[in-house]
């Protein structure tokens, strides 16, 4: 039958039918543009995704105990968690630390690690390795290892070592969102003096929507002067927004730095025009931040609901006034509605984007204003505690990727333009 | 816009009002820019105005340095090697991403604009892991890649955007008349999307000549690029060779920034666009 049907139809010269070769030459094509764009898509799979997913695995993946503590772990895993483990695992951590300390491994790296559950106990783990330097024999070290520091002797130190010595963990990601396992080992959340992560979240929400409204509020008024004023001077106006827009963030960061201390220019002049009696601190606190990232990211707000503005015709807002609506019912119930599509894209791009300002925080907020981003850096390069700037960073990227793709939804990725 | 002869004395004053609301914000755009920039003649080490004189002692400052110069190589090394290779790649996708009834085209496109839309902070951190593993730390070409990386989307979605006004018979034309593929780019597509082109390469040039958060994390002191110059500048001590830095990039940005424009209207030109 689809022989027959084919058949009837239209050949080429060379007897294929018409139709076979049309879907030849689509498939083809459509493999040449495939193979057009898979030399970027490799590219930024390899330079750019597997190193997100490497970071992704820090905050689930931490074999640092299983490797320091092999044997220790080997005989926790057949523990069960209740009373005190048998004499085994006692001797087992024994012979763990002498090990370490023929290997030249250091002990401190495992009292590091059990320091992230329990604080305090690196300097026990640390003492306790030396001791053990100094037991002979083959035990029992169950005594020896309580009367050496009698946190050996309590149900959580053995519970928080058997947990951390599997090497998938979820200790990090618990830890990032304020939970924790405690010595029952259930998931609790942690007792609000401990909470820190969760205010430094909400403090990332709090500025980046301070920042996201203020740059609307600016934005907007721009925008509509910009969309309706005669293209020449619009144009010359349009360098004041994109100027600062291709401006080096470091420059203006720099300038903001420059213009808010306490001795400069903007305090200068408010007392100047009799505004201020005394100079206030406007930098290295929430104004500073709130007022650089606003400028930072008001071209990101505007540019949008002014391309959308573009393209709304002046001659719905005059039909509505000829039809007898005020000046602000006309442009409240006829012009304003067609902009929302520009400020949600507007808003959006720069909500995501405040979600992961590091730089202009810190150098022109204070301690109280770092946000989310600040302190993946601060556990990557200070506290080197990469499994915590992992979980911190996952969280971070994921409330990125949920809105990035609302952004997609709502706007599209191909919508998006510069200038 | 003017004020319409039947305004009311409301509308009238609203009028002015929303002018001079529109004054304020485009003075808070502009003056950090047109306020650093004088300073950096200022013959004194402060950053308080009336300035005392002029004086060029900064930019002495910053041309006998070899700190700074050695910083500005690094960075123009960087953002050159960066610029030529996202360019090319990012064109080649965007030819591929232009072509009728591409597969899965918003899923692909949304995955290579992710380098711009993932806080650099992660992409640092997770690059500093991965790059360590592999030997890429602390080494120009590692630099190189990370920038690629970051620049590849702005040159994606100029070009994209470029290629959306193309007329795509023409080069179909052009393969009809016997031009094999290459030739078809090089003597019928290129020409016609350069200054496309050009802007995205600009955009490449200034996103790698400005980035700072990668270089912090991936780049030993032999790296040293300008912005993490003055990045550790502006955390200790602000000198005031940073305003003469400062003032040096904004003239950059003021000429890229026009190139850009102007390219932009050419390009408008070329495909018949007119505003």
């Amino acid at each position: 039958m689809v022989s027959a049907t084919v058949d009837q139809g239209v050949r080429t010269a060379d007897g294929v039918p018409l139709k076979i070769k049309l879907q030849r030459a689509e498939r083809a094509r459509k493999l040449k543009a495939i193979a057009l764009v898979l030399p970027l898509f490799l590219f930024i799979v390899i330079t750019f995704a597997v190193p997100i997913g490497v970071m992704l695995f820090n905050a689930i993946y931490d074999p640092s105990i299983a490797r320091l503590m092999p044997k220790t772990s080997a005989v926790l895993a057949e523990w069960d968690g209740q009373d005190l483990p048998p004499e085994a695992a006692f001797a087992a951590v024994v012979e763990d630390m002498k090990q370490a300390q023929i290997e030249k491994t250091p002990v401190a790296a495992i009292g590091k690690r059990l320091n992230y559950e329990i604080p305090g106990i690196r300097s026990k783990i640390i003492a306790t390795g030396r001791q053990v330097a100094k037991l002979e024999g083959t035990g029992p070290f169950k005594e020896a290892l309580i009367e050496i520091n009698p946190m050996w002797g309590e149900r959580e130190t053995w519970n928080v070592i058997k947990r951390s010595s599997a090497s998938y963990t979820d200790f990090y990601l618990l830890n990032a969102l304020d939970y924790r396992y405690n010595a029952d080992n259930h998931i609790q959340h942690r007792p609000a003096n401990q909470a820190v992560f969760q205010d430094i979240f909400i403090r990332t929400i709090e500025i980046s929507v301070m920042v996201t409204l203020a740059t609307l509020l600016l934005g907007f008024p721009v925008a509509y002067l910009l969309a309706t004023l005669p293209p020449k001077t619009s144009n010359l106006l349009m360098i004041m927004v994109l100027l600062p827009f291709w401006t080096s963030l470091l420059v203006r960061t720099t300038a903001w730095v420059v213009l808010l201390q306490t001795q400069g220019v903007v305090n200068d002049t408010l007392i100047w025009l009799g505004i201020l009696d005394d100079r206030v601190q406007l930098i290295f606190n929430r104004i500073g931040t709130i007022v650089a990232m606003t400028h930072i990211q008001l071209p990101f707000t505007l540019l949008p609901i002014f391309s959308v503005m573009k393209t709304i015709p002046t001659t719905h807002v005059r039909a509505a006034r000829s039809l007898g609506a005020g000046q602000f019912y006309a442009f409240w119930r006829v012009y304003f509605p067609q902009t929302v599509p520009g400020i949600a894209a507007g808003c959006l791009l720069t909500f995501i984007l405040s979600l992961g300002y590091y730089i202009t925080p810190a150098l022109v907020g204070g301690p109280k204003d770092q946000m989310i981003s600040y302190f993946v850096a601060l556990y990557t390069n200070r506290e080197v505690n990469w499994g915590m700037a992992s979980a911190l960073g996952a969280v971070l990227l994921a409330a990125t990727l949920v809105l990035y793709f609302v952004y997609n939804k709502l706007v599209g990725v191909d919508r998006m333009k510069f200038g | 816009m003017a004020v319409p002869a039947y305004a009311t004395p409301i509308e009238r004053a609203w009028y002015y009002i929303f002018r001079a609301i529109c004054a304020a914000v485009l003075v808070f755009l502009i003056a950090p820019i047109l306020v650093i920039m004088p300073l950096s003649f200022n013959p004194e080490p402060y950053f308080t105005y009336p300035l005392p004189g002029f004086s060029l002692r900064w930019y002495e400052d910053f041309f006998g340095s070899a700190r700074w110069l050695d910083a500005l190589k690094s960075s123009v090394i960087v953002a050159v090697c960066t610029t030529i290779l996202a360019t090319t790649l990012g064109t080649t996708a965007a030819l591929g991403l232009s072509r009728a009834n591409f597969p899965a085209r918003s899923v692909v496109m949304s995955i290579l604009i992710s380098p711009m839309i993932v806080p650099v902070v992660i992409t640092a951190v997770g690059m500093y892991f991965f790059y360590a593993d592999v030997g890429l730390i602390n080494s120009y070409p590692g630099l190189v890649l990370a920038h690629t990386a970051l620049a590849t989307p702005f040159v994606v979605i100029v070009v994209t955007a470029t290629l959306m006004g193309f007329d795509h018979s023409l080069s179909r034309a052009a393969q009809g008349l016997g031009a094999k593929p290459m030739t078809v780019f090089f003597k019928v597509i290129m020409p016609l999307i350069l200054p496309g082109l050009i802007s995205g390469a600009l955009f490449a040039f200034v996103t790698s000549f400005d980035e700072v958060v990668v270089v912090l994390f991936i780049a030993s002191p032999e790296q040293r690029t300008l912005p993490k110059q003055m990045f550790s500048g502006i955390r200790e001590q602000i000198s005031p060779t940073i305003t003469a830095a400062a003032t040096l990039l904004i003239l950059f940005a003021t000429i890229m920034l026009t190139t850009v424009e102007l390219l932009r209207r050419r390009s408008e030109r070329l495909r018949g666009i007119r505003n």
